[in-house]
């Protein structure tokens, strides 16, 4: 496919693509969660609380800005790398961060021989507590579907060009282990807090589509 | 199932669309159906069958529309099929019967103790021990399964090799059908592009997917 730019485009699903819904659609779809969230509550299925609760903490506690203090942690502790490397889940506790989505935790370093990226090809599973809830293109068809058989084609479209001779590990979540990718450390940052460190690191290069730029 | 979902390796699907700043949520009904779904895993039951009710949308519908109105057609499906909902009821809004629910409605706390807590998927004991070691050559079986299983179509049938054991975790393809959950040895496998895709492929990517001792046979060299 790579050899063909427009190989990719007049694909028939781009409407399951787009996060903007027409307004009518989008009504259409307030008034049937509005309705089912009522009967729920109505049943004393779900309480009204925990539905907010819930919103909450995904929208407000989690996110990437969790991962970006793991990742800068193992760049400026070596100690703390091996750690996150030999049991991700017990390392990544030391900061706060786990649970839901989180309970089994495996981190894959990149290297200048081997770069990493992460799917779930059968959904969308990914590390909620590192990195809060995905992005709408990785849980669109577009990437579950390419990015096992022609990676390279995907980092390109983020912008990653790698040389031919690093190995490309596709790290398919198809159980209840969550992967997070630990990118490598751009040069020139010898200067840099940690604190500064996590700033630079963002959600795609946890993922492993992108490499983490200094500044 | 060889369902629409188990999407690796198809082609034609076009860019990946990504959007700058994205929010977390884009319409409110995606807040409230996200937490619709979490809050009613209490009585909803495992993951995987809530995944599996994914599956069993139609696939036309499923291409067409996003991923949170995945999670209402999951949300509506599992509370159908348990009895806690009716069409007619989904239809007007109006509640009519009331069938108990095996615990309370879990409160804000006990949400934020569960996210906090997690619900970890292993179910490890001093008899749990792997069949198969790290470095060991295998091959993914190539089975017919008409209910859920993460065992991807892509890799049914192709020859890898064992790179880590997790541990004993839940069985997806029976938890999913209220058939226990006969917890099972689970490994991360290493497949080569070559041995995935096809002879004429030369690039030296990989897939490390994780597979249950069940969808694995060893693979012995030679005749």
């Amino acid at each position: 496919m790579s050899e063909h730019d427009d190989s990719h485009h007049g694909a028939a699903a781009s409407r399951a693509r787009r996060s903007d819904r027409s307004d009518e659609h989008n009504r259409d779809l307030t008034e049937r969660v509005a309705r089912i969230e009522s009967l729920l509550i109505q049943k004393g299925l779900v309480d009204k609380a925990a539905l907010d609760k819930l919103v909450d903490i995904y929208e407000h506690d989690l996110g990437p800005m969790n991962g970006a203090k793991v990742i800068a942690r193992a760049w400026v502790d070596p100690a703390y790398k091996r750690r996150l490397l030999e049991n991700a889940t017990a390392a990544i506790a030391e900061l706060g961060f786990g649970g839901l989505q989180g309970e089994h935790m495996v981190v894959v370093e990149n290297t200048p021989r081997v770069h990493n990226v992460v799917v779930c090809t059968l959904c969308s599973c990914y590390p909620w507590p590192v990195l809060g809830l995905p992005p709408t293109w990785y849980k669109d068809a577009a990437y579950r579907s390419r990015v096992v058989i022609d990676p390279r084609s995907i980092l390109a479209e983020f912008g990653t060009t790698l040389e031919e001779d690093v190995e490309v590990r596709v790290w398919d979540s198809s159980a209840e282990i969550r992967y997070l990718v630990l990118p490598q450390r751009p040069e020139n940052t010898e200067h840099l807090s940690e604190e500064q460190l996590a700033k630079l690191i963002d959600r795609e290069s946890m993922i492993g589509v992108r490499k983490v730029r200094r500044s | 199932m060889n369902g629409i979902h188990d999407l690796g390796g198809l082609m034609g699907f076009g860019p990946v669309d990504a959007e700058k700043n994205e929010p977390v949520f884009h319409e409110d009904w995606q807040r409230r159906i996200f937490a619709l779904n979490m809050a009613s895993l209490a009585f909803l039951g495992p993951v995987d069958r809530a995944r599996h009710a994914i599956e069993r949308m139609d696939p036309l519908e499923y291409l067409a529309t996003s991923y949170y109105e995945h999670w209402i057609a999951a949300i509506l499906t599992l509370a159908k099929d348990l009895g806690y909902l009716t069409d007619e009821e989904i239809e007007t809004g109006r509640a009519g019967h009331r069938k108990p629910t095996p615990h309370p409605a879990p409160n804000a706390a006990m949400i934020e103790g569960l996210i906090r807590g997690g619900m970890p998927a292993n179910r490890d004991d001093s008899r749990t021990q792997p069949l198969l070691e790290i470095g060991a050559k295998v091959r993914a079986r190539n089975l017919e399964i008409s209910g859920h299983t993460r065992l991807a179509r892509y890799v049914r049938g192709k020859p890898g090799v064992v790179t880590a054991y997790h541990g004993h975790h839940v069985f997806p393809d029976t938890v999913a059908h209220d058939q226990g959950e006969h917890p099972q040895a689970l490994y991360t496998v290493r497949f080569e592009a070559r041995e995935l895709w096809g002879e004429n492929v030369t690039r030296r990517d990989c897939v490390y997917i994780d597979l249950w001792e069940p969808y694995l046979v060893p693979l012995h060299e030679g005749p």
